[in-house]
């Protein structure tokens, strides 16, 4: 396992070496190395942040070097704990990895949905075959990122998948749901974006009065759910 | 009681030390781009050194109070005065009700943070006040200071009530703090950086480009990164990388071949190489850095980035009991 500095107040932890390979094997082992470093208690531990193959450990080194680590071998003396931390991890259990089953309505209607036509085209499917194929599948997040709340999902139909824009588009409003390569996502605040988008959803992916203030976090399972602009307008009043 | 911004200036937002334990959620640190500095001014103004303050942005900034405070300012190279009189950074001063507090544009550097005593007191959010300003929370409702805006001030702790008793007569303090401030705006600055994560990621050459070659700040910096001119940094594969964590001080290199000093609001992950992490202690003078400046970076090894963040918290260590019988 390889353990490189990012900077002098944080660690990458490569868990995995190949992502394609096995996505869901890679989070599994990702969400149980983060889960292993938490119950470490580890001097200094600022936090950890899990995406895809690796997770990063930010520390403070000036609390480390006050719990014993010496000026000159701070950073081995945090990986030290770290590889110890990891050799104690008991033999994962995906069971118990699991995250929670989230079910997202997405509206996809033409008036959300700026580039379905274009996934389609792409595809060589018709748009209903889009939205069908969309809803068919069961995704899990793989990381959370970009913006505050935004779930990066694997598991898309490969007969989906669409690269990104060649040009992103300034702003992209609040909860677009879209596709990007073989990734799907939500946007959960208005901002900029590359991803096609194919629709949207009327539930808030993020709420900084709540904690935790996403609705999702890496290891949960999302499924997409279509309703008509009907349903979007009542669950947004 | 309330302090209220006449004038709000170029860019004037909250700030305190930053916001933790969210990044998996995708949540910026963020945070006063000089933490350093806003402890420094915290602690002279009698307060917690988490307290939230003003990071004013290219000056222009003129600030009424309610009632008695102590205030400290810290940054770049700034005129800065309360009414007509001439307030020298790091230096504690006393504002009455109705005085006002104005800082002209800089004759170096960009920002400035300003320790009010009490401390601001908008709503933390997720465990900090510091504004958002891309995500749109924190802070004055997640967006800078406006004109005219009123905003919210704590009470003064005890230790900030005898300053302002002390200094009833003279104004600004006439004591030398334990340290002077210094200006941390330097012409054409050499950042020291570490490695970077994905060094490997780039031809030979590139590596040695980085580390001698001039860079030019581009003007579409802000407060999430540094975007940067210059010597175009040549990958050694053209594979774009899986999203993983990237930090303030973070230089990463789109397919541009230009790199980006990241900053406290950048986004909590990105998929593309990093070439080197500037050390903490050298982000203060980034945060310094304006359109058009020239740097330089310089690898040093991850010993002496500690070395040097342990040295600087010994200081403030030495520095907050040198300011005891200020306080007493």
């Amino acid at each position: 396992m390889e353990i490189t500095p990012l900077g002098d107040s944080a660690v990458l932890i490569r868990v995995v070496e190949n992502f394609d390979d096995a996505p869901d094997d890679a989070l599994t082992q990702v969400l149980a190395t983060k889960r292993a470093l938490e119950a470490a208690q580890i001097p200094g531990l600022v936090e950890l942040a899990p995406a895809y193959t690796v997770v990063a450990l930010f520390y403070d080194p000036v609390r480390a070097i006050d719990a014993g680590a010496s000026v000159q071998n701070v950073f081995e003396w945090i990986e030290q704990r770290i590889r110890r931390a990891l050799s104690e991890m008991e033999e994962i259990q995906a069971n118990r990895i699991e995250g929670s089953l989230v079910e997202i309505p997405v509206c996809y209607e033409a008036e959300f949905a700026l580039d379905l036509e274009h996934v389609a085209r792409h595809a060589g499917v018709h748009w209903k075959e889009v939205v069908d194929l969309h809803c068919a599948a069961e995704y899990r997040v793989h990381c959370v990122g970009f913006t505050p709340g935004f779930p990066f999902l694997g598991g898309l139909s490969r007969k989906i998948a669409t690269p990104r824009r060649d040009v992103p588009r300034k702003e992209i409003p609040a909860g677009s749901v879209a596709i990007g390569g073989m990734q799907t996502g939500i946007y959960p605040i208005k901002s900029p974006g590359g991803w096609n988008v194919i629709g949207r959803t009327p539930r808030q992916l993020f709420d900084s009065q709540k904690d935790p203030p996403a609705l999702l976090r890496a290891g949960d399972r999302v499924r997409f759910r279509s309703i008509t602009r009907e349903e979007f307008e009542r669950s947004t009043m | 009681m309330n302090a209220t911004a006449v004038r709000a200036g170029f860019l004037t937002s909250v700030q305190d030390l930053g916001r933790t334990g969210f990044r998996e959620f995708g949540v910026s640190l963020g945070g006063a781009l000089d933490a350093h500095a806003l402890r420094v001014a915290n602690l002279l103004a009698g307060n917690e050194e988490s307290a939230a303050g003003l990071e004013i942005t290219f000056g222009g900034l003129r600030l009424r109070f309610a009632d008695d405070r102590i205030v400290v300012w810290a940054g770049g190279n700034f005129d800065a005065r309360i009414g007509s009189t001439s307030l020298p950074a790091g230096h504690p001063a006393l504002v009455r009700a109705g005085d006002e507090f104005s800082i002209d544009s800089p004759a170096g550097g960009c920002r400035a943070w300003l320790a009010i005593s009490g401390g601001i007191d908008v709503p933390a959010v997720l465990g900090s006040r510091s504004g958002d300003l891309r995500a749109g929370f924190g802070g004055v409702k997640g967006r800078p200071v406006r004109d005219g805006e009123e905003f919210p001030v704590g009470e003064n702790m005890p230790r900030a009530k005898v300053l302002i008793e002390k200094l009833r007569t003279e104004k600004i303090a006439r004591w030398k703090p334990p340290h002077d401030w210094s200006s941390t705006a330097r012409r054409a600055p050499v950042l020291r950086y570490l490695d970077g994560a994905d060094s490997g990621r780039f031809v030979e050459s590139a590596l040695q480009l980085f580390n001698h070659e001039g860079f030019f700040v581009s003007p579409d910096s802000d407060r999430m990164g540094i975007r940067l001119d210059g010597p175009r940094l040549e990958r050694s594969q053209d594979v774009d990388l899986l999203s993983e964590a990237v930090a303030p001080g973070t230089v990463q290199v789109p397919p541009s071949g230009k790199p980006i000093l990241l900053l406290n609001d950048c986004q909590t992950i990105g998929g593309y190489p990093k070439i080197a992490h500037v050390i903490t202690v050298d982000l203060p003078i980034a945060a310094q850095l304006c359109p058009g400046d020239r740097v330089r970076f310089s690898k040093v090894a991850i010993r002496d980035a500690h070395a040097l963040l342990h040295e600087r918290e010994r200081n403030l260590e030495q520095f907050r009991r040198g300011l005891e019988p200020h306080f007493s």
